[in-house]
């Protein structure tokens, strides 16, 4: 038996988000009704022509520079060859042999370490429509039809099913940072295709590769990748060979089927769109793009360890969307202390789990920066609240929008720390829990931890813990 | 009255004059129609047409006398869309398809007061062909012997042009399909430069090469349709954004120091010896008239016809792509999707349509792109290298229309090779991407129309009219009638 090594190429289809499809006036709007945004031209009628949409064309340009891409000066369309009922010319509009970009790449964190995975090409084409099956008949839905689609090709230079899920988060991050795609899988506005092949470790050669299909979330992908990987080092154990194919991945039984194999593989025929002369793109307008250009997620997090001494751990957490990073930074910089660590504990902890829990983004938390940095301060410097009332008030917060200092007064969760206030409570813990007092002083100190709850418990949270673990330990050492 | 007779010139003078309504006009030309076109045939679906009359012009206000084609009928080819009226491409599988929108020259043509006359002119299924035999109409006859083709594909609009049963009149040209039924027939026919008449709303042939263009009774009626049809267009990425100058402006009778190029590969064994003659001594004409002329090399005018077949029949497969029963047109009935495929289009498509749509998928396909369309491709560069070199030097270029007049119908149908020669002379100007013109030049001894083609350099319509008036100026071909 051999040591296998799996070898990873994505295709990744993006829908730009123009307000115009790619070759015709229609709005790209989701979830209107059947065939109302639909003209002569995305459906093909004959005699129609298609006019390339030139927003569409720079959102292209921009992925490419952001995927440090080679922005080709001249590009042209071609025609791709199918029949299907959801594509009305029966041929696509794509880009064959001159892409809008290629050659370029996309560090991912991978293991702890930067990974560089190449990027063959992004070129831009139109979107098919929507087959509807009935009971016995189907219907086209063509309102999908004609809408930009920016299609990415890595390198075969991912090695594992992790890697491949760092790929596609690290891409999104990206393009949603252009404001170019929502990259939403489950809407479709971004589709992924994976080529896997394995081949024996320490060899450079490809082995034959399977193309998996119908990867509905990046979760998906990487599940899919994982059993095709086991499933070609079994084959190839069992003495058999791999057949090159198309695999549907099947969610519900989490297995991949062949849906065709090599000998089915189409001709598509390409040859230049006679209706699109070639686009010549200026160095001018490159570099005009260029300018346009947003922070991209890996500058903003070495800006933020700079600008805000944040751990890399932290700022990458932080940067991966961009609404996330503008909305934590504006935190970060109103903290006036120069260790920014809490704000930023604040936001990747009980700030993104009050999001969850209340089903919304992180952005969308409706706490102004300065309550937000005011709870922070009556938490860790003032001491006013403990860590644990905190989360109910920031909860709270969230919900009606009050100032913390509202909402503890409101709750009454004013954190005790006065010796007087707390004594009825420790002496109860005391005299409640003899075991533990003897354990104590038979020397398991870290058993005054379990006092300390008890005390928390019996104040709703209320009491300072350090306060109180303090006073116990001062309490049982006096009574040695 | 035999308004029908008239120039959309003429008839525009006596509209201005008060002589003459719109409505007389039509009903003057539709009459005609009914007496002449069961024998010529330029016209199909004609009894949709019963019913149609052009909206009541009035003629009496400035606004509409301001308007260059105010009340003049325009016949459309049926490859040419017209929103409201059928456009089927004289194909079975675009039967009854009714676009929802006009051409973009449909469009100016109305703008311009044109009233687009309500039945279509007869072509080839497709434009594939050169005698429109391949309708599924059936074929038109030439006005000047019935016996014989009117030339194709354009054949139906050079034949109502030729028979008086147009006034006008649009056809397409994508390798000759405009001119050489000009020739034909003893019309003037103009393939306008690539990129100079908008192609949105012409149903695709070859979209590199198709031009729409005017047939016309005189070259001063083909200059009036293209000041209104020209232009650049934002539905059409090829149409070119370059002004459009007043064609009438070129209508000269002055040749004096224009220097024609005779190609001498124009002029070889096997073309018809009358139409040498005749075509020779237009010539003499032209010099007499005070141009100069001299001979000159189109070196790769042999390779012209295997390369348009190549880069036609190519682009013409991927365009017949979308002609597959979904949404409409013609659809078998078919339950499994590939049945209704392969159904719609074993019945839909015509056998030259099928002929080429898979010649054009052979040479796309996979391991012979490069043997074929790629070098196809190249050697269309060096035969436009070859015009580009002479119209340094050069005005314009002179050369027969056809190496022959119109033939027998019948007489080539089933000769595939030399149907496709009889476009010899006019194909290299679409693969140039070159206007080029036909006017008629003399008669043959059996009384059948020889055209002259002009060629001139991308968009020097204007030369090519000055130097075609000219000649018809001073000559008198053109008045000449068909006995119908």
């Amino acid at each position: 038996m051999s040591n296998y090594e799996p070898v990873i190429g994505l295709e990744v289809h993006v829908q730009l988000k123009t307000e115009t499809k790619v070759f015709c006036g229609c709005s790209t709007k989701f979830g209107a009704e059947p065939n109302t945004q639909v003209c002569p031209v995305c459906l093909g009628f004959p005699g129609s022509l298609p006019v390339l949409n030139r927003k569409a064309l720079e959102y292209s340009i921009k992925v490419g520079l952001a995927l440090n891409c080679t922005v080709q000066g001249y590009t042209k369309f071609d025609r791709k060859h199918y029949y299907y009922p959801d594509l009305p010319k029966n041929y696509q509009i794509s880009q064959y042999d001159l892409p809008i970009s290629k050659d370029g790449f996309l560090d991912i964190e991978a293991g702890g370490k930067i990974k560089r995975v190449g990027i063959t090409r992004a070129h831009l084409e139109e979107d098919a429509g929507k087959l509807i099956h009935n009971d016995g008949s189907s219907s086209v839905d063509f309102n999908r039809t004609g809408q930009p689609l920016l299609e990415i090709v890595s390198e075969p230079q991912i090695y594992s099913p992790e890697e491949a899920y760092e790929y596609l988060n690290s891409l999104k991050s990206i393009i949603r940072y252009l404001g170019v795609s929502d990259c939403d899988m489950e809407k479709g506005t971004l589709r992924c295709d994976a080529n896997i092949s394995v081949r024996e470790t320490g060899t450079t050669g490809l082995g034959t590769k399977s193309e998996i299909k119908n990867l509905n979330s990046f979760k998906a992908v990487r599940d899919a990748l994982g059993y095709e990987i086991e499933r070609h080092i079994e084959t190839l154990n069992a003495g058999e060979k791999i057949v090159q194919e198309t695999r549907l991945w099947d969610e519900k039984n989490e297995q991949t089927i062949s849906m065709r194999s090599k000998e089915e593989a189409k001709d598509y025929r390409y040859f230049p769109e006679p209706d699109l002369p070639p686009f010549i793109i200026s160095k001018e307008k490159i570099e005009e793009i260029k300018k346009t250009l947003p922070e991209l997620p890996k500058e903003k997090s070495v800006r933020f360890m700079n600008e805000y001494g944040l751990s890399e751990y932290d700022a990458r957490i932080l940067v991966a969307d961009k609404q996330t990073a503008d909305y934590a930074e504006i935190r970060l910089k109103g903290w006036p202390e120069m260790n920014r660590k809490p704000v930023a504990n604040w936001l990747i902890g009980p700030l993104a789990s009050t999001a969850s829990a209340l089903k919304i983004a992180v952005h969308e938390v409706k706490i102004s920066p300065k309550d937000f940095l005011d709870l922070i301060d009556l938490t860790e410097n003032k001491q006013v609240i403990s860590n644990l009332s905190a989360k109910i008030v920031l909860e709270e917060m969230a919900k009606t929008g009050k100032s913390a200092m509202a909402v503890i007064q409101e709750k009454n969760l004013a954190q005790i720390s006065d010796e007087s206030s707390l004594e009825k409570e420790i002496d109860a813990a005391i005299q409640e829990n003899p075991k533990v007092i003897s354990d104590v002083k038979a020397g398991k100190t870290n058993s005054i931890m379990f006092l300390v709850g008890q005390v928390m418990k019996k104040t709703k949270g209320k009491a300072n813990p350090k306060l109180v673990q303090d006073i116990l330990k001062r309490r049982l050492s006096d009574a040695q | 009255m035999e308004l029908f007779k008239l120039t959309a010139s003429a008839l525009l003078d006596k509209l201005s004059r008060k002589e003459t309504t719109p409505e007389e006009i039509f009903k003057d030309l539709s009459q005609r129609i009914a007496d002449t076109d069961n024998k010529v045939k330029a016209y199909v679906r004609l009894d949709q047409t019963k019913d149609r009359r052009p909206e009541t012009i009035d003629y009496s206000l400035p606004s509409i006398v301001s308007k260059p084609l105010a009340g003049i009928p325009v016949s459309i080819k049926d490859n040419i869309c017209t929103e409201g009226l059928n456009t089927e491409c004289c194909s079975k599988i675009l039967s009854g398809f009714n676009p929802p929108y006009d051409a973009t020259v449909i469009k100016k043509l109305k703008e311009s007061g044109a009233v687009i006359f309500p039945a279509k002119t007869n072509m080839d299924e497709f434009a594939f062909g050169s005698s429109t035999e391949n309708s599924q109409f059936g074929p038109t006859h030439n006005p000047w012997d019935l016996d014989r083709v009117p030339g194709g594909s354009s054949g139906g609009s050079a034949a109502a042009i030729g028979a008086d049963e147009a006034i006008l009149a649009l056809g397409s040209d994508t390798g000759g399909s405009i001119r050489q039924p000009a020739a034909f027939c003893g019309v003037v026919g103009l393939k306008p430069t690539y990129g100079r008449v908008s192609r949105f709303g012409l149903i695709a042939f070859a979209s590199s090469l198709d031009q729409i263009g005017p047939l016309t009774k005189d070259v001063r009626d083909s200059a009036l349709l293209m000041n209104v049809i020209s232009g650049h267009d934002p539905m059409d990425s090829t149409s070119v954004d370059i002004p459009v100058p007043d064609y009438t402006k070129s209508l000269v009778n002055d040749i004096k120091g224009i220097k024609i190029g005779i190609p001498k590969e124009y002029f070889v064994e096997g073309m018809n010896p009358e139409v040498k003659t005749i075509v020779e001594e237009a010539i003499n004409k032209l010099r007499s008239l005070g141009a100069g002329h001299k001979p000159v090399s189109l070196a790769h005018t042999d390779y012209a016809v295997p390369v348009y077949y190549i880069l036609a029949t190519a682009e013409a497969s991927s365009n017949l792509a979308r002609f597959d029963g979904v949404q409409y047109g013609l659809r078998a009935k078919t339950s499994k999707l590939i049945d209704m495929y392969k159904k719609t289009r074993g019945e839909g498509f015509g056998q030259e349509a099928k002929r080429r749509i898979l010649l054009g998928t052979f040479a796309l396909s996979h391991g012979y792109y490069d043997a074929y369309y790629l070098r196809a491709l190249k050697v269309r560069t060096l035969i436009k290298q070859d015009f580009d070199r002479i119209f340094k030097d050069f005005d314009c270029i002179v050369t027969p229309t056809s190496p022959t007049p119109a033939f027998k119908i019948g007489e080539k149908s089933d000769d595939p090779l030399s149907m496709y020669l009889s476009d010899i002379y006019t194909i290299s100007a679409n693969l140039a991407g070159i206007p080029a013109i036909s006017i008629t030049c003399g008669y043959t001894k059996a009384g059948l129309p020889v055209g002259l083609q002009i060629l001139a350099k991308p968009f020097a319509e204007e030369t090519i009219f000055r130097v075609a008036h000219t000649y018809e100026r001073n000559t008198e071909w053109h008045k000449v009638k068909p006995k119908l």
